[in-house]
């Protein structure tokens, strides 16, 4: 162990749980917290305005993040509350205008709140269809034209699985939908700033974006809803009718600010962080089956986003690995079931045992990993599989 | 120019307290519910947010449920008590995120103080014998009218229904062991307290279960899924506890004398403005003035002119028109149209209440000269 470079923090491999918010987000949502400080809603007075023209500044970063329009944006708190606000929206809406469209189509390796907002509309009367995935974690475009018909109200899919990194033909799942005269979802927060997104080319109605994954502030996020045709929703709650009566309760100046600077700052950098990062992922994923041969990679290697490595070890159990490597921050899966024992669904949705699971790990790289980190990790992970396996 | 900001009630000046706490959250990184030792620093933060607040409402920390702000902790609650079925009963002055969280509420009155009449309350109690949510506000946003929640939580009591107390307009302004102590939930919200917008809590205790509005990932013990927003959450908690220690030392009672000098300021150079809700107990930072003849959004607009931040009722609906439901629950008919909210904020000074005092007579004095 003496032969590690000293450190003076943990290397952070776990950028889809969360990103560091990028100091240049920081610094443009300081002063809406504090000097700032009016309601965005406070129409009346100046600071209320002040800070309603950041919030309009801000909406227009994040359309133009995805190729929309202003006003086709909707700030929520988070992407959980956008994929809740989507589905059930979108289901609610139908349902009291008497639409005899019913099945709401998804695939097994969503988001934990894509699966459970499905899912509670099955006691409102709509029927939760969910699609297995192929192997490499992308869904067969026959096996969602035969679930999807005149019947079906809206198709939900990802367009990047936050667990194993895979990218989904969005345009090619669209168009299935479109056919269908279905709606079209996508739960693109793990995607958004990380490749290119154009609603008019993916023929998306609904998408929604999360602050705190690209480097923003927890706390905000974005639905983006078609206007032309136009996706109609029932909103989650109501109240002071903000947002077009879709999203009540006061906009976080400061959050929102934040999520427009973070959507800019992706916008311009996209292309050759996306490249940085792909050499970076490499040199990891080479590293590691040079020192430890017989690892796996999950989910397609070609259709993937850059920052993303899902490796299962021949001989070492994650929990085993992630003990042995205290300074290194990587997970078994999504953060809000970390903390569970049981194995990852999205790893078993592609077929893997669940013995084999127990030997995986998420490695995500984002815009302030280094060479170097990739590098203590190639060599913190090697030792303690080695160790690891020679006590076996 | 000098800007005045009177317009607390919108949104309170960030306490310094908050600040703080919500700069060193912005330095975590890691996800609350991730398992390494930044996700571990990141839980931490979170749950000493949580005990925090707690601490200061006196309640356990595993009744503090948090969300993205007041509306959200609002709808909550009452969506959420509603859905197996339970009647709704609202007061007529409840914020809009109250009366429109379910569909069929049924209003009970208020005098013209504003003050819920507790007789039309226990009628409509007794009118139906079902499971019932009784949705009182501690004090209200426009008027800032205190309500009797003691008194409706007796009657909740005897009736078996719940009591929803919306207390957004509370912290650092009045006491807050009496509203906990009648409510079965209780809202929160950040910004209206000191703190950053972006969080709320709903403190939910005894034995009641809303129905989560937000599903997925569990966190919240299931009653509010999403990543948490650290840095809003622990300037919400620090924002509470600062705004309470603020008003046992003397700050809510400054407020009071403030507001104090302005009605009798008005009282000698003004005489025509009228001081609504006057016969009923106020928030000590809040006053509701109308002036007879003068449309509410042309004097706020004067006054913006002017220098002084004051609006014609909720910030949520200020940039539409249309008249306060509040106000108009009250009975004042045309004189809804005409009054204009001051709500002080934790940082107003003598010489704050004093150029509102000039601007307000200025403007009242062009108006009569229009007028005439």
């Amino acid at each position: 162990m003496n032969a590690m470079p000293p450190r003076n923090r943990p290397v952070y491999l776990d950028n889809q749980a969360t990103t560091p918010c990028d100091p240049r987000v920081l610094e443009a949502m300081l002063p809406w917290f504090t000097e700032r400080f009016g309601n965005p809603h406070s129409a009346e007075h100046r600071m209320g305005q002040e800070a309603e023209a950041a919030v309009e500044a801000a909406r227009a970063a994040v359309a133009s993040l995805i190729g929309a329009e202003a006003r086709e944006i909707v700030l929520t708190s988070g992407a959980t509350e956008s994929n809740n606000l989507a589905i059930k929206g979108a289901a609610r809406f139908a349902a009291a205008h008497a639409s005899p469209r019913r099945r709401i189509v998804t695939v097994a390796t969503e988001h934990k709140c894509v699966l459970e907002s499905v899912a509670d509309l099955a006691a409102e009367g709509f029927e939760p269809v969910v699609l297995p995935v192929r192997p490499d974690g992308l869904l067969d475009p026959d096996v969602l034209a035969a679930a999807v018909d005149e019947r079906t109200l809206l198709v939900s899919v990802m367009a990047v699985n936050n667990e194993i990194g895979v990218v989904q033909d969005l345009a090619a799942i669209g168009a299935v939908a479109k056919a269908a005269g279905a709606l079209f979802h996508t739960d693109a927060a793990q995607a958004a700033g990380k490749i290119p997104l154009d609603v008019a080319a993916l023929g998306v109605d609904l998408l929604s974006i999360s602050g705190h994954k690209l480097y923003g502030p927890k706390g905000v996020g974005a639905l983006y809803v078609r206007r032309r045709p136009r996706a109609r929703l029932v909103p989650l709650f109501s109240g002071g009718g903000q947002e077009r009566g879709m999203r009540s309760g006061t906009l976080p100046a400061p959050l929102v600010v934040g999520l427009g600077e973070a959507c800019r700052i992706a916008a311009a950098e996209m292309e050759g962080e996306g490249l940085r990062l792909a050499r970076l992922r490499d040199r990891l994923h080479e590293g590691l089956a040079r020192a430890i041969p017989g690892i796996v990679l999950n989910g397609s290697a070609v259709a993937r986003i850059p920052g993303n490595l899902n490796l299962t070890f021949p001989a070492a159990t994650a929990e085993a690995l992630m003990r042995a490597c205290p300074d290194l921050c990587v997970s078994t899966g999504s953060a809000c079931s970390s903390a569970a024992v049981e194995p990852s669904y999205v790893l078993t949705a592609l077929g893997l045992p669940a013995e084999a699971a127990s030997r995986t790990l998420r490695l995500g790289l984002g815009r302030f990993t280094s060479e170097a980190d990739v590098d203590y990790a190639v060599a913190a992970l090697a030792a303690a599989h080695e160790a690891t396996a020679a006590r076996a | 120019m000098r800007r005045t900001y009177l317009d607390a009630n919108a949104s309170e000046p960030l306490r310094p307290e908050a600040r703080a706490a919500l700069t060193a959250a912005l330095g975590l990184l890691g996800n609350p519910s991730s398992v390494h030792r930044e996700g571990r620093a990141a839980r931490r933060c979170l749950e000493d947010a949580r005990e925090r607040l707690a601490g200061t409402l006196g309640v356990r920390p595993e009744a503090v449920v948090l969300t993205a702000g007041g509306t959200e902790a609002n709808a909550l609650a009452v969506a959420g008590l509603a859905a197996g079925g339970r009647r709704v009963l609202v007061s007529a002055t409840e914020h809009d995120c109250v009366r429109r969280a379910v569909a069929g509420a049924v209003t009970v009155p208020v005098d013209g103080n504003g003050v819920v009449s507790l007789a039309a309350l226990g009628e409509a109690l007794a009118d139906d014998p079902g499971p019932a949510l009784v949705c009182l506000m501690l004090a209200n946003n426009e008027t800032g009218t205190v309500q009797p929640v003691t008194e409706a939580a007796v009657l909740c009591r005897r009736f078996g229904a719940l009591l929803h107390v919306d207390a957004v307009q509370g912290p650092g302004r009045l006491p807050l062991d009496e509203a906990v102590a009648a409510a079965d939930t209780l809202a929160l919200s950040g910004h209206k307290a000191g703190g950053p917008k972006g969080a709320g809590a709903l403190v939910v205790q005894g034995d009641v279960h809303p129905l989560a509005l937000i599903r997925g990932g569990g966190q919240e013990r299931g009653l509010r899924a999403g990543t948490e927003p650290l840095p809003a959450i622990a300037g919400l908690a620090a924002a509470v506890e600062a705004a309470e220690a603020w008003r046992r030392d003397g700050g809510a009672e400054r407020l009071g004398a403030l507001k104090a000098r302005i009605v009798a300021g008005l009282g000698a150079a003004v005489p025509a403005a009228r001081v609504l809700s006057a016969a009923a107990e106020t928030l000590p930072n809040t006053l509701c003035l109308a002036l007879p003849g003068a449309a509410a959004a042309t004097q706020v607009m004067a006054l913006d002119l002017a220098g002084v931040a004051v609006s014609a009722g909720a910030a949520c609906s200020s940039g539409k028109v249309g008249r306060s439901h509040v106000l108009e629950a009250m009975g004042l008919g045309a004189v809804a149209g005409e009054a204009i909210r001051v709500s002080l904020p934790w940082t107003a000074t003598e010489a704050d209440a004093d150029a509102f005092l000039a601007a307000y007579a200025a403007m009242a004095a062009r108006l009569a000269r229009h007028a005439a």
